[in-house]
């Protein structure tokens, strides 16, 4: 095990410390504030490419390891280390961290406790990523899940901040804690002694008892992955939030939760994941569907973004639920694509809003002609969303369709095995009323006539708000343009699934 | 274990209390020389005469596991953690009174909270049920003097006069339970005892009415349901530090108790067993679904610790060592945090603010850092992590899940969202809502922001270096099973 640099732990700490620090100065000193939160960003953000960049794909494997006995007694480890799946989920961690930053420059009221509180967020939020060890993944989680009840109820949108933040941080408590009595119950009946997730993967649990366990730690934890019927708290929750926390909720939260159900319910319970996989499919189905027909009927530019969001995590889902190399790559893909578009939406809603002051669709329009980068950057967003070849939701959504194609074949002894064509062809379907809602609003929102009320209110983006969005647009075009920056290394990542699988 | 002759050791052991004794003769002698302005230095002298008597006893009482004083006294790991517990909270307590009207210049308050402090010392030391017995009334009858201290104020009299009827009465109770282990066993020495119920000289019944007897006095004490009723009046009529000090240390000092009667003497367990499960399900749920409705601070506290004696009692009934050491470690916890918790109460109360939940309206813009003490306390209390609350609830479910109990963890999980919820709506106010007109910032005298300081170290540091406190715990928890 190498313990070179402890880069990973460094990354995870950054942002508590930073918050802390951040607590320490004087609440008047607003400039000083934004400057160190946008220093700690960025330090994060340079060490998650670092750690990107580093990691040798030849090995393969869990890299940049540290380990360190937490509590002894109970065999609970600080156990860090990334593979080919949560590298990438560290970089897109660090990118909407530092444009997270930059969006939300302009927070006047207490900018002290927000970025604090946004810090203690990050932090667990690389904490689970990162995580090798059941206790750490769990602490972390919760401590990714709590400040985003006082982010949106204290800095969200004032009309449902209270209601929404409430129904988010139940929905959210009551997956987790389900999700840990099913650890526990892992951790005692394993008999090993150790929380260590590696350790775990070999604990030979017997059929009844991942039959019994795997929807807990499963929808425990997929709730907040936005798991059909369990999403409801999910675009409320985006809809109240502040920009920058909407961008962080939805572009690197709810990957968390599909992360954490794919490394402890499907990787330790596998033979439960296979008896449960049917009825994943179905939900992850209906989230696809159901996710874009409700996108498509909103009026609230945020809702069709928030709902749009339930789709495209739909589609994560069933990537993670083909259990074969294909889909998980392609699950892997599109949490990355999803969580880079989905910020970089929120950012584009979050501007257009800050100057209009409202999300009503229908009574804006021409906002191209006052703010064309942001404009294009929603495009991009825009076609990625619909997997446009070129851009990162194609990459994303080819394995996920490719997987499920063939998971019918392999998974022949199940009864749903005939009907996997229809799904990916209900999957395809959903793709196309994705287009119809973004354009919808690209159209409504961007192009046309600008109402008179807003003649002269509208004034041009930020430099900083266009560093955000260019940085996030960039990489969703290049990543679609060259597949080779990601995939690979997320193919890795799904081996190394896989060989948890074993023979599917 | 041998009953021991005596030996000059054994005053040796006993030193905290012996020097607590002394401290409270000199705070009573201070309290006639001192002058009237120079009397805040009674509770200062208190509190860092409390934590010197800890540094004391942590180099000179070390225990050693042995029954000493004609084998009245366990001198072991179990009785002197809870100790340094209990000199804590009594030294936090006179810190966070110095500036409380009513309390603040009485040299004979402090001396009882003093008091009550050795009553508990000797609850957590007892190893004979007569010893067991005058400890918990000396506790008791100092907690209620403690309850009723500010006479003049009616609501104060009136807390002191429940607490002192439901107190007399469940420990009348009490006493008849262990009037019952001592006619059928002959013996007082709850080794002793626990030895002759191992025969199977002694009836099924007499164990289970004398365990359900003695339940009540310790129910009364640690106020799990049924015998909480008078807990949120006792909390709300109460000063505020005496509602700090009683709900924690004096429920923690029962939970002594339990460890002491329950694991040590009466090992019958079987008999009691499932009636203490089916209490900690109820008391948890109760008291969380009662806390939901209040709106007045001190009630809130109230009710949130009556499930929070629900949780600890979670991880006794596993009877496992790690089921005791988790209570242990909860309860350490739950002293710091909600000390920390009645630490702002007191501040908030101070400024003229009241005590009613609405009154803590914008208290962040206000007074920021006290408004991040509360979310310290309340999201520890709430079981969030990195704070205390969260490795002692991950403790409590796991020796619950460990001893198959699944269906009480899974009450105790779905408890602490309904204690999450509750916890939430008070911090919304501190940090949602807009503050009253003209409100200004919340005077924070040296001394309290000295204590919240520590107490919020404390919860962070339990939240994150967990592990050496529980291993102490579990060190406890070895050396009586």
């Amino acid at each position: 095990m190498e313990m070179g640099f402890p880069i990973l732990s460094i990354i995870t700490l950054t942002p508590f410390a930073a918050g802390v620090l951040l607590l320490l100065f004087p609440a008047e000193r607003k400039r000083e504030i934004r400057i160190t939160a946008l220093a700690a960003a960025s330090l994060t953000l340079i060490l998650s490419v670092v750690a990107y960049v580093s990691y040798d794909m030849e090995k393969a494997g869990y890299q940049f390891v540290e380990k360190f006995t937490w509590v002894d007694t109970l065999g609970i480890s600080y156990y860090v280390g990334v593979d080919g799946i949560s590298l990438p989920m560290v970089l897109l961690t660090g990118m909407v961290m530092f444009t997270g930053v930059l969006i939300s420059w302009g927070i006047d009221d207490r900018p002290r406790e927000f970025f604090a509180f946004l810090f203690i967020l990050a932090t667990g939020v690389f904490g689970v990523f990162v995580a090798l060890d059941l206790f750490h993944l769990f602490f972390f989680y919760e401590i990714a899940v709590f400040p985003m009840y006082l982010l949106i109820a204290i800095w969200g949108w004032k009309e449902t901040r209270e209601y929404a933040a409430m129904k988010l941080t139940l929905y959210l408590f009551i997956g987790s804690v389900l999700a840990l009595v099913g650890m526990l119950a892992m951790y005692f009946i394993s008999g090993l002694g150790t929380f260590d997730m590696i350790a775990l993967e070999n604990a030979d649990f017997s059929f009844a008892f991942q039959k019994f366990w795997f929807p807990f730690v499963f929808f425990g934890f997929a709730v907040l992955a936005g798991i059909f019927p369990f999403h409801n708290w999910s675009p409320d929750g985006h809809v109240a939030a502040p920009t920058a926390v909407s961008m962080f909720h939805a572009g690197v939260l709810m990957k968390l939760g599909a992360f954490a159900a794919l490394r402890v319910g499907v990787m330790l319970l596998p033979e439960g994941a296979r008896f449960w996989l049917p009825l994943i499919i179905f939900l992850a189905l209906i989230n696809v569907i159901y996710g874009a027909f409700v996108a498509m009927m909103q009026r609230d530019f945020k809702y069709v973004i928030g709902f749009s969001s339930v789709s495209h995590m739909g589609l994560v889902i069933l990537g993670v639920a083909t259990l074969n190399p294909q889909g998980i790559t392609g699950a892997g893909l599109q949490m990355f694509s999803h969580g880079a578009m989905t910020a970089l939406f929120f950012a584009c809603v979050g501007i257009v809003y800050d100057r209009a002051h409202t999300r009503d669709i229908p009574s804006l329009g021409g906002m191209a002609s006052k703010l064309p980068f942001v404009t294009v950057a929603f495009i991009i967003g825009g076609l990625v969303s619909m997997g446009m070849p070129g851009f990162s939701g194609f990459i994303a959504e080819l394995p996920i369709l490719i997987g499920l194609w063939n998971a019918g074949s392999v998974t022949s002894e199940y009864f749903i095995a005939p009907y996997y064509t229809w799904i990916v062809i209900i999957a395809v379907v959903a793709i196309v009323i994705t287009a119809s809602y973004i354009l919808r609003a690209v159209h409504r929102v961007f192009f046309g006539e600008m109402p008179v009320e807003f003649e002269g209110h509208i004034s041009q983006s930020t430099w900083r708000d266009k560093i955000a969005i260019v940085m996030l647009a960039v990489v969703l075009v290049a990543l679609g343009v060259f597949p080779g920056l990601m995939a690979p290394l997320i193919s890795t990542g799904a081996e190394n699934v896989m060989a948890v699988l074993g023979g599917m | 274990m041998s009953i021991a002759n005596f030996h000059p050791n054994d005053l040796l052991a006993i030193l905290p209390e012996l020097a607590l004794v002394v401290l409270a003769g000199v705070i009573m002698t201070m309290d006639i020389v001192l002058a009237e302005n120079r009397k805040r230095l009674l509770g200062l002298t208190t509190a860092v005469g409390s934590f010197v008597i800890i540094a004391a006893a942590v180099i000179f009482s070390q225990p050693n596991g042995e029954l000493i004083w004609g084998g009245m006294i366990s001198n072991d790991m179990v009785a002197f953690i809870f100790r340094l517990v209990f000199i804590f909270a009594g030294g936090i307590t006179a810190l966070l009174s110095v500036d409380v009207k009513g309390v603040a210049h009485k040299g004979d308050y402090y001396a009882i909270i003093l008091g009550a402090v050795v009553g508990m010392c000797f609850m957590a030391l007892a190893a004979d049920i007569i010893m067991l017995y005058l400890a918990v009334e000396t506790t008791g009858i100092a907690g209620y003097v403690l309850a009723g201290y500010v006479h003049r104020s009616s609501r104060s009299a009136e807390a002191g006069l429940k607490y002192f009827l439901f107190g007399a009465a469940t420990s009348a109770v009490m006493l008849y339970g262990l009037s019952l282990v001592y006619g059928f066993t002959g013996e007082t020495n709850l080794t002793a005892i626990a030895s002759v119920l191992a025969s199977g000289k002694v009836g099924i019944s007499v164990i289970l009415a004398s365990a359900i007897l003695i339940l009540v006095g310790v129910g009364f004490k640690i106020a799990i349901v049924p015998f909480h009723f008078w807990a949120p009046d006792v909390y709300e009529g109460a000063p505020t530090p005496v509602t700090g000090f009683i709900s924690t240390a004096a429920k923690t000092a029962g939970f002594a108790v339990l460890i002491r009667v329950f694991i040590t003497g009466l090992t019958a367990s079987e008999y009691w067993l499932p009636i203490l499960v089916a209490l900690a399900a109820l008391t948890m749920t109760i008291g969380n679904l009662l806390a939901l409705a209040q709106k007045n601070i001190k009630r809130l506290l109230a009710y949130s610790s009556i499930a929070h004696a629900g949780y600890a009692l979670v991880a006794f009934v596993a009877l496992s060592e790690l089921g005791v050491a988790a209570t242990v470690f909860y309860l350490m916890v739950y002293v710091i945090t909600n000390l920390a918790a009645f630490g702002v109460v007191i501040l908030v109360s101070r400024s003229g603010a009241g005590e009613e939940i609405a009154g803590y309206a914008g208290m962040s813009r206000r007074s920021p850092y006290l408004a991040l003490a509360m979310l310290v306390a309340f999201l520890s209390l709430a079981g969030m992590p990195p704070l205390a609350g969260f490795f002692g609830k991950f403790y409590v479910f796991a020796a619950a899940m460990k001893a198959g109990l699944v269906w009480l963890a899974l009450v105790g999980v779905l408890n602490a969202i309904i204690g999450l919820y509750y916890y939430l709506v008070v911090l919304k106010v501190v940090y949602v809502s807009p503050p009253q007109e003209g409100a200004l910032a919340i005077e924070v005298p040296r001394a309290y922001s000295f204590a919240l300081v520590i107490l919020s170290v404390g919860i962070v540091l339990l939240g994150t270096a967990a592990s050496p406190w529980f291993e102490w715990a579990l060190s406890a928890a070895q050396g009586i099973f």
